[in-house]
C-alpha cells in the first residue's frame, strides 16, 4: 500500500493542510490536491521551468520536489502574486509588453522573475537572462519576458520612490 | 519600430497595442490548459508505446493489465474500425484512413519507435503506469530505417509492402519507401546553366526537429451512454480533431463535440489526433471521463516533429548577378506513413527568386520514425537553406553584396512562383530595401577574429480556408466576437481589433470567444498563418452584416428610407445630415424597439491571400577552439502586410527568429543504429534559453494585401526560414566554412575547423 | 510507479538504519534535482526515500584558516556559490556549483548530491579533486574517509556502500599564492550537462613567477572524472607561459579517454579538454595575479 499522508504548508499566505501520497510530487500535490492549476507541467525534469514556484524564498521547479518535503513550508504559486484583484507589476507589464503569447510559460517566467526582484529590484538584462534561463518560452523568443521585467522593476523602484 | 511604405495610418484601432482579452486569465494562473480540466469521476489514462522503432506485433496479452485492482479499461487496435482504403482529408492533403487508425493504435507493426500499441485506463495514474509495464507484447524486431537516403535504396525493405511510389501521378509497380515523386520544370536548366558565368551545386543535410511546444499533448473524454462523444482537448484544429475522430470511428460529425482548451504552444504540431481516440474508447469502455497527458519523452517519440532532409541545390548566374538556371534535389524524411512534406518543400524552396529556367524534384520518403507533421512554414526551412547558402557563396564570388544580388532576382507581383502559381502583390523587394536600409545592416561588421554577418531570405505561403464568426451586439451597443479559432497566440485580440474597426468600437468593447465545435460554424486550423486572415476575414463579413442589419434599424428610427442611411467613420449618418450621427453604443439601447436582437454573420473561404517574406540580418562569433556560435546582434526584417496588433506581430517574428536559431544551431533528433532516439528531453533536445538568443531586432514592413479588408497577410511562419541560411552565412563569412549540414553545433563545427586545420581564411565582407 | 514512502530523520543514525534496512529500495534524497527524475523516467523502483536534509551534520558550511572548509553534504548550491570564503579561496568549487542546472535548480541541488550521483559530467567533482577534497562517510559501520579523486568508481558509482551517507566535503585551507578555476564546455549557455570539463588548482612562488604546485582535473571524458598528473607535472616548476600551459593542455587531451555520445564526439571532448585545461590554469593564475594587488 502506498503511504499516504496529510501535509500542512502555507501556500499563498493560506495554511493548508493536503492529504497527499508520498509518490507525489509538489507539482501535483499543488494542482490536484490544492486545485492551483496555473502551475504547469511542462517536461517532469527541472528543463523548462513551467511548473516553478516559490518555497521558502527561493524558486524551485516544483515537479523537483517531493510533496512531503513542503510540511512546514511557505509556497508562492503564480495564483498568489496578484493582490486582490490588483495585479503584481510584472503581471501588468507581461500584459502590456505582449510578453505572452500561448502563455503556458507565462506562470513559470512570473514566479521565476518575482524571485528575482524581490532580491534585487534594479537587475540588468544579462541578469535577468541569466535568472530566467531555467524557463523555457518556444513563443516570444524571449526579447517583450525581458523587456516586461525590465519594465516591472522600474515600476517596483518607482513605488518604492 | 521602423516604417517602411510609411502609409497614412486610416485606421482607428487597427494597429494599437490593445491588451489582450484573454491576458488577466493568462497571468493570473485561471486559464483553463488542457491538462487543467477534471472530472471527480475521471480515470487517468497511459499508453503502451513501442520500445523498437521497426517490429512485428506478434502477440498482446492484456489479460494481467485488466486483472489488476483500479484497472478500469484496455484497449488496443481490436477495438478500432478496420475500415477500407478512403482517402479523407489530412493535415497536407489526402491520407488513406487505414494508415490514420494504423498510426493511432498498431496493431499489425509497430513502425517507430513510441508507436501506439495499447492504452490503459485507472484510477490513479500510478495505477494506470503499472497496468502498462503489465501488458505483454511479443515482437519481431525488424531492421529499422531512419535516415531517407538509406530509406531510398533500391534494397531497404519497405515499410509497408503494399505501397508503391507516385511519380508525377502515375503509381509504379514495385513496393518502395518513396511515397511520392514531385517534378516542376520551367523552360531548359541545361540552357539556362550553359549561360551561366558561374555554376554551383552543393548538398545539404538537415535533421528531423521538434517544434518543442513547452505543453504536453492532451485529451479529457467523455464517451456518454447515447453515443455522444465530448472532447476536451489543447488543439490547433477542433473541427479537425472532430472531423479526424468521425472518420476513425466511422460516426456522425453530430455525434462529437470538440471542446478546445487553452492550448499551450502548437507550431503546427498539435493538429494531428494522438491521446484523443484513445481516451474515447477507453470512455466507452469505462463509462467515465479518461483524461490523458503525454510525457515529454512522449512527445518527442510520438508526436509529430518536421522532417530531416537532404537536398541539392544547384544554381548558374551571370557575372551581372542575374540567376540563369536553377536546380533543387530534395528528400523529405516522412515519418512511418505517407506525407506530402517534400511537395511542399518544392514550392518553397525557389520561391525568392525570378526563374525561366528551373527543375525541381521532390521525394516523400517512409522512414521508421513517428509520422512527420506540421512545424511552422513546415518544409520551407529545410528547403531554402540550402538555396540561400548557394546565394552568398555567389555573392562572395562576385563580389556582390548578399542583399543587392537578392533583391537584383527577387520575385514581384505577376511572377510566377517555381511550381506556377503568379504572386498577386507581394513586398519581398520592399523587404529587402527596408534591411538594406536599416541600421543594423548599415553598421560596420562586428569587430574582432571570428566575427561576421550574414543574411538570408525566407518565403511563407499563408493560407486562407474556411472560417466562421458571429457579432452579437449587446443592449448597451458593445459586442461579442465568436469564432472557431483557437487563440494560440493572442488571436482574439486581432479580432477584437478588427471587430472594433468594422464598427467603431474599442477594442475593449469587444468581447472575443473561442466557441466549441457545437456552437460555431465550421473552422479550419489555426495554422498556416491563416487565423488573423482568413477568421479576421469572418469576423469583417459578421461586421458587416451587423451593419446592414443596424442600417434597418436606423433607417426605422429617423423614418428614412434605407438609402438616405450611410456608414463611415464608426457612425451611421443621413446623406443630408438631416440627423445626428448614430453609433452601434447608440443603437444598443434602441435595438429591442426596433425590432429585436442584432446578430451578425460571416463565413468565409478567401484567395486572395498574400505571401509573406521576410529577411534576417546576424552578426556572430565563432569560437575557434570549441566550434560555438554567439550571436552577438539579431534583426528580422517582414513583410507583415497590415500590422492588426503590432506587438504581437513583432512577437511572432521574435519566436519563429529564436525557434529557427535553436534548429540552425543544435537542435536534432539523435538517434542510434536501431532507430531509438537518444535525447528524448528538454535536456538534451536543446531549445533556445533566454541566454542563447540576444534582443531580436524587428522591422516590420506593412505591404498591405489587397486580398483581405484589412490589408492582412499573416505573419507567423516566415520568420522560421531564414534563420538556418543567416546564420551558416554568417558563419561562412567569419571563419570561411560552409556547414552545409544542420545543426551546427559545436562538434560539428569544430570537426570541420580540426580537418581544415588551424588557418582561418580571410573572412569575406558582408557590405561594401 | 510502485508506492513510496518518504522518510525524514533528523539524525544521521536513523537515516542509516532505514537506508541499511531497506537496501537498493532506499535512496538518499538530498535536492533531488537526479534522484526524483530517475525515479520516474528511469525507474529505480524506489520503495523508500530518506530525505537527509534535516539532518544538522549535512548542513555544515563553515571555513576557518587552520581547518579549511566544510561543506555540508545537503547544502544547496546557491548558498555554496554565495559563501564568502568559498568564492574567495575555493573559487573553482563556487563556478562549478553554481553552473549545476537553473537557478530552480540552484536552489534544490546540492554538492554532495552531485558527487553521489555518480556521473563523470558532475559540475563539482573536478574542483574538489583539485581542491584535494576528503569526503566523509559515515554507515553503519561507522565513519570514513575517501578523497574526492577516489569517491567516483564508474558511471553513476561511488564509493559508497549499502547504508552509507556523504556527511561531508573537507577541503584544506588554501596556501598563499594559489587559486584555482573551474571551466565547462556546453552547447548551450545553461541548462546542459557538460561535454566536457576542467578544473585547474595552481600555486605559485612568492614571487608570482615559477608556479610550485599544479592539479588539473578533467570530466566528461572517460567513466570517471581524471586527474591529470602529467599536466600538474609539466606546469609544477615552471613559468606559467603559453608554452607551458600548451604542454599541459597537450597532456590533459592525451589523458582524456572520451566516447562519442548524443552530447559530443571522441574528437571534440579530446580537443576540448585541452583547451579548457588551458583556459582554466589561464583564469586561476590571473586570479593568483589579482590577489596579489
Amino acid at each position: 500500500m502506498s503511504t499516504n499522508r496529510m501535509v500542512s504548508t502555507t501556500i499563498n499566505g493560506e495554511d493548508m493542510a493536503l492529504i497527499i501520497d508520498d509518490r507525489m510530487t509538489l507539482l501535483d500535490a499543488l494542482r490536484d490536491r490544492a486545485g492551483l492549476t496555473g502551475t504547469k507541467e511542462g517536461c517532469l525534469s527541472g528543463d523548462c521551468g513551467a511548473c516553478s514556484v516559490i518555497m521558502n524564498d527561493r524558486v524551485v521547479d516544483s515537479c523537483l520536489v517531493m510533496a512531503a518535503e513542503a510540511e512546514g513550508a511557505a509556497i508562492v504559486t503564480v495564483e498568489g502574486l496578484a493582490d486582490g484583484t490588483e495585479l503584481h507589476p510584472l503581471q501588468r507589464r507581461f500584459l502590456e509588453q505582449a510578453a505572452l503569447q500561448c502563455g503556458i510559460c507565462t506562470p513559470g517566467f512570473l514566479v521565476t522573475a518575482k524571485s528575482l526582484l524581490d532580491r534585487n529590484n534594479n537587475p540588468s538584462a544579462a541578469e535577468i537572462r541569466l535568472w530566467l534561463a531555467g524557463n523555457l518560452c518556444r513563443c516570444t523568443g524571449y526579447d517583450k519576458i525581458i523587456r516586461a521585467v525590465e519594465g516591472a522593476s522600474a515600476d517596483l523602484r518607482a513605488a518604492k520612490g | 519600430m521602423e516604417q517602411h511604405e510609411a502609409q497614412k495610418n486610416e485606421y482607428n484601432i487597427i494597429g494599437t497595442r490593445p491588451i489582450r482579452h484573454d491576458g488577466e486569465d493568462k497571468v493570473t494562473g485561471r486559464a483553463q490548459y488542457g491538462a487543467d480540466i477534471s472530472f471527480p469521476d475521471q480515470l487517468y489514462g497511459k499508453v503502451l508505446r513501442s520500445p523498437h522503432a521497426h517490429a512485428r506485433i506478434l502477440s498482446i496479452d492484456t489479460s494481467k493489465a485488466l486483472a489488476m485492482p483500479g484497472v478500469r479499461a484496455v484497449t488496443t487496435a481490436e477495438d478500432l474500425p478496420r475500415l477500407k482504403d478512403r482517402m479523407v482529408a489530412g493535415e497536407a492533403g489526402a491520407e488513406n484512413i487505414r494508415y490514420v487508425t494504423e498510426r493511432v493504435l498498431a496493431s499489425d507493426k509497430a513502425l517507430f519507435e513510441g508507436h501506439p500499441i495499447a492504452a490503459v485506463a485507472a484510477t490513479d495514474p500510478w495505477i494506470a503506469e503499472e497496468a502498462v509495464k503489465a501488458i505483454e507484447v511479443k515482437y519481431e524486431v525488424l531492421t529499422a530505417v531512419t535516415e531517407v537516403r538509406d530509406a531510398m535504396k533500391d534494397d531497404t525493405p519497405p515499410l509497408h509492402g503494399e505501397l508503391t511510389t507516385e511519380t508525377l501521378g502515375e503509381k509504379s509497380k514495385k513496393a518502395t519507401n518513396i511515397v511520392r515523386h514531385t517534378r516542376h520544370k520551367r523552360g531548359d536548366p541545361d540552357k539556362g546553366f550553359a549561360e551561366a558565368d558561374l555554376v554551383i551545386e552543393r548538398e545539404f543535410e538537415t535533421k528531423t526537429v521538434h517544434q518543442g511546444y513547452i505543453e504536453p499533448h492532451n485529451a479529457t473524454a467523455l464517451y456518454r451512454s447515447d453515443g455522444q462523444i465530448t472532447l476536451w482537448t489543447s488543439t490547433q484544429a477542433p473541427f479537425w480533431v472532430r472531423r479526424d475522430l468521425a472518420e476513425l470511428f466511422d460516426i456522425p460529425l453530430s455525434r462529437i463535440k470538440v471542446v478546445p482548451m487553452e492550448i499551450g504552444g502548437g507550431f503546427g504540431g498539435k493538429i494531428a489526433v494522438y491521446l484523443e481516440p484513445l481516451a474515447i474508447l477507453l470512455s466507452k469502455k469505462s463509462g467515465r471521463p479518461v483524461k490523458m497527458i503525454m510525457t515529454r519523452e512522449e512527445v518527442f517519440y510520438a508526436s509529430g516533429p518536421a522532417s530531416g532532409t537532404v537536398t541539392r541545390i544547384k544554381i548558374g548566374v551571370k557575372k551581372d548577378g542575374t540567376i540563369t538556371a536553377a536546380t533543387a534535389w530534395m528528400a523529405y524524411e516522412a515519418g512511418a506513413f505517407p506525407s506530402n512534406w517534400a511537395m511542399v518543400g518544392s514550392m518553397c524552396v525557389l520561391a525568392c527568386y525570378r526563374l525561366e529556367n528551373l527543375q525541381i524534384d521532390a521525394y516523400d520518403v517512409l522512414t521508421n520514425t513517428s509520422k512527420v507533421m506540421a512545424y511552422r512554414a513546415p518544409s520551407s526551412p529545410q528547403a531554402m537553406f540550402g538555396v540561400e547558402s548557394i546565394i552568398d557563396e555567389i555573392a562572395i564570388k562576385l563580389d556582390m553584396d548578399p542583399l543587392e544580388l537578392r533583391l537584383k532576382n527577387a520575385v514581384q507581383e505577376g511572377d510566377r512562383r517555381a511550381d506556377g502559381p503568379k504572386f498577386h502583390r507581394i513586398g519581398l523587394k520592399e523587404t529587402i530595401r527596408a534591411a538594406m536600409e536599416s541600421e543594423h545592416y548599415k553598421s560596420p561588421l562586428p569587430s574582432g577574429a571570428n566575427r561576421s554577418r550574414g543574411v538570408a531570405s525566407g518565403f511563407w505561403f499563408n493560407a486562407g480556408m474556411q472560417s466562421s464568426a458571429t457579432v452579437g451586439i449587446n443592449m448597451d451597443g458593445t459586442a461579442n466576437v465568436t469564432t472557431g479559432s483557437v487563440d494560440i497566440g493572442g488571436s482574439r485580440a486581432s479580432m477584437a481589433i478588427m471587430a472594433a474597426e468594422a464598427l467603431g468600437l474599442t477594442a475593449e468593447q469587444v468581447r472575443p470567444i473561442v466557441a466549441d465545435t457545437d456552437s460555431i460554424g465550421y473552422t479550419d486550423v489555426t495554422g498556416g498563418s491563416r487565423t488573423t486572415f482568413a477568421t479576421g476575414y469572418a469576423v469583417y463579413e459578421a461586421c458587416q452584416d451587423v451593419i446592414r442589419q443596424l442600417k434597418t434599424r436606423v433607417a426605422k428610427l429617423w423614418d428614412v428610407q434605407e438609402d438616405k442611411v450611410e456608414w463611415g467613420d464608426g457612425a451611421f449618418h443621413h446623406v443630408d445630415n438631416g440627423k445626428s450621427p448614430m453609433s452601434v453604443g447608440d443603437l444598443g439601447p434602441k435595438l429591442e424597439a426596433t425590432g429585436g436582437p442584432v446578430m451578425g454573420h460571416g463565413t468565409v473561404n478567401p484567395k486572395g491571400v498574400g505571401a509573406g517574406f521576410g529577411i534576417h540580418i546576424a552578426d556572430i562569433e565563432v569560437d575557434p577552439d570549441t566550434g560555438k556560435v554567439t550571436i552577438l546582434r539579431y534583426t528580422a526584417v517582414q513583410d507583415v502586410g497590415q500590422a492588426i496588433h503590432p506587438a504581437y506581430v513583432e512577437g511572432q517574428m521574435q519566436g519563429g527568429a529564436t525557434q529557427g536559431i535553436g534548429w540552425a544551431l543544435n537542435e536534432e533528433y539523435i538517434r542510434d543504429a536501431e532507430g531509438r532516439m537518444l535525447n528524448p528531453g528538454f535536456l538534451d533536445y536543446r531549445v533556445p534559453t533566454a541566454l542563447d538568443v540576444p534582443d531580436i531586432e524587428t522591422i516590420l514592413v506593412e505591404v498591405p494585401n489587397p486580398g483581405h479588408p484589412y490589408g492582412v497577410r499573416g505573419v507567423g511562419e516566415t520568420p522560421i526560414v531564414p534563420p538556418m541560411g543567416t546564420i551558416h552565412n554568417a558563419i561562412a563569412r567569419a571563419i570561411g566554412l560552409r556547414m552545409r549540414s544542420l545543426p551546427m553545433s559545436p562538434p560539428k563545427v569544430l570537426h570541420e575547423i580540426l580537418q581544415r586545420g588551424q588557418t582561418v581564411e580571410a573572412a569575406a565582407p558582408v557590405t561594401s | 510507479m510502485k508506492p513510496l514512502e518518504y522518510h525524514a530523520p533528523t539524525s544521521l543514525d536513523e537515516a542509516i538504519s532505514i537506508l541499511k534496512a531497506e537496501g537498493s529500495q532506499a535512496a538518499a534524497l538530498s535536492g533531488g534535482t537526479d534522484l526524483i527524475i530517475q525515479n520516474r523516467a528511469r525507474p529505480l523502483d524506489l520503495a523508500h526515500m530518506v530525505d537527509i536534509k534535516r539532518i544538522p551534520e549535512l548542513n555544515v558550511l563553515e571555513y576557518d584558516a587552520k581547518n579549511g572548509l566544510r561543506l555540508g553534504a545537503a547544502v544547496p548550491c546557491y548558498k555554496v556559490a554565495e559563501y564568502e570564503p568559498i568564492v574567495r579561496l575555493y573559487p573553482a568549487l563556487a563556478e562549478g556549483a553554481e553552473l549545476i542546472g537553473s537557478i530552480q535548480i540552484q536552489s534544490r541541488a546540492t554538492v554532495g548530491g552531485n558527487i553521489c550521483n555518480g556521473s563523470p559530467a558532475a559540475d563539482t567533482i573536478c574542483a574538489l579533486i583539485v581542491l584535494s577534497a576528503i569526503c566523509a562517510i559515515r554507515g553503519p559501520d561507522g565513519n570514513r574517509d575517501v578523497p574526492a579523486v577516489d569517491f567516483m568508481v564508474g558511471p553513476g558509482e561511488t564509493a559508497l556502500k549499502p547504508g552509507e551517507i556523504l556527511v561531508e566535503m573537507r577541503l584544506p585551507p588554501p596556501p598563499a599564492q594559489s587559486s584555482n578555476a573551474y571551466l565547462r564546455f556546453i552547447p548551450r549557455n545553461e541548462m546542459d550537462i557538460a561535454v566536457v570539463c576542467a578544473a585547474a588548482n595552481i600555486t605559485m612562488d612568492d614571487k608570482g613567477v615559477t608556479c610550485t604546485a599544479a592539479t588539473v582535473a578533467i570530466g566528461a571524458v572517460g567513466p570517471t572524472p581524471i586527474l591529470v598528473q602529467a599536466a600538474g607535472a609539466v606546469l609544477t616548476g615552471a613559468k606559467l607561459d603559453a608554452a607551458a600551459i600548451a604542454k599541459a593542455a597537450k597532456a590533459a587531451s592525451a589523458a582524456a579517454r572520451p566516447i562519442d555520445d548524443h552530447r559530443g564526439t571522441v574528437e571534440f571532448r579530446t580537443h576540448v579538454a585541452g583547451v579548457l585545461t588551458r583556459r582554466t590554469v589561464e583564469l586561476a593564475a590571473q586570479r593568483i595575479k589579482e590577489d596579489a594587488k
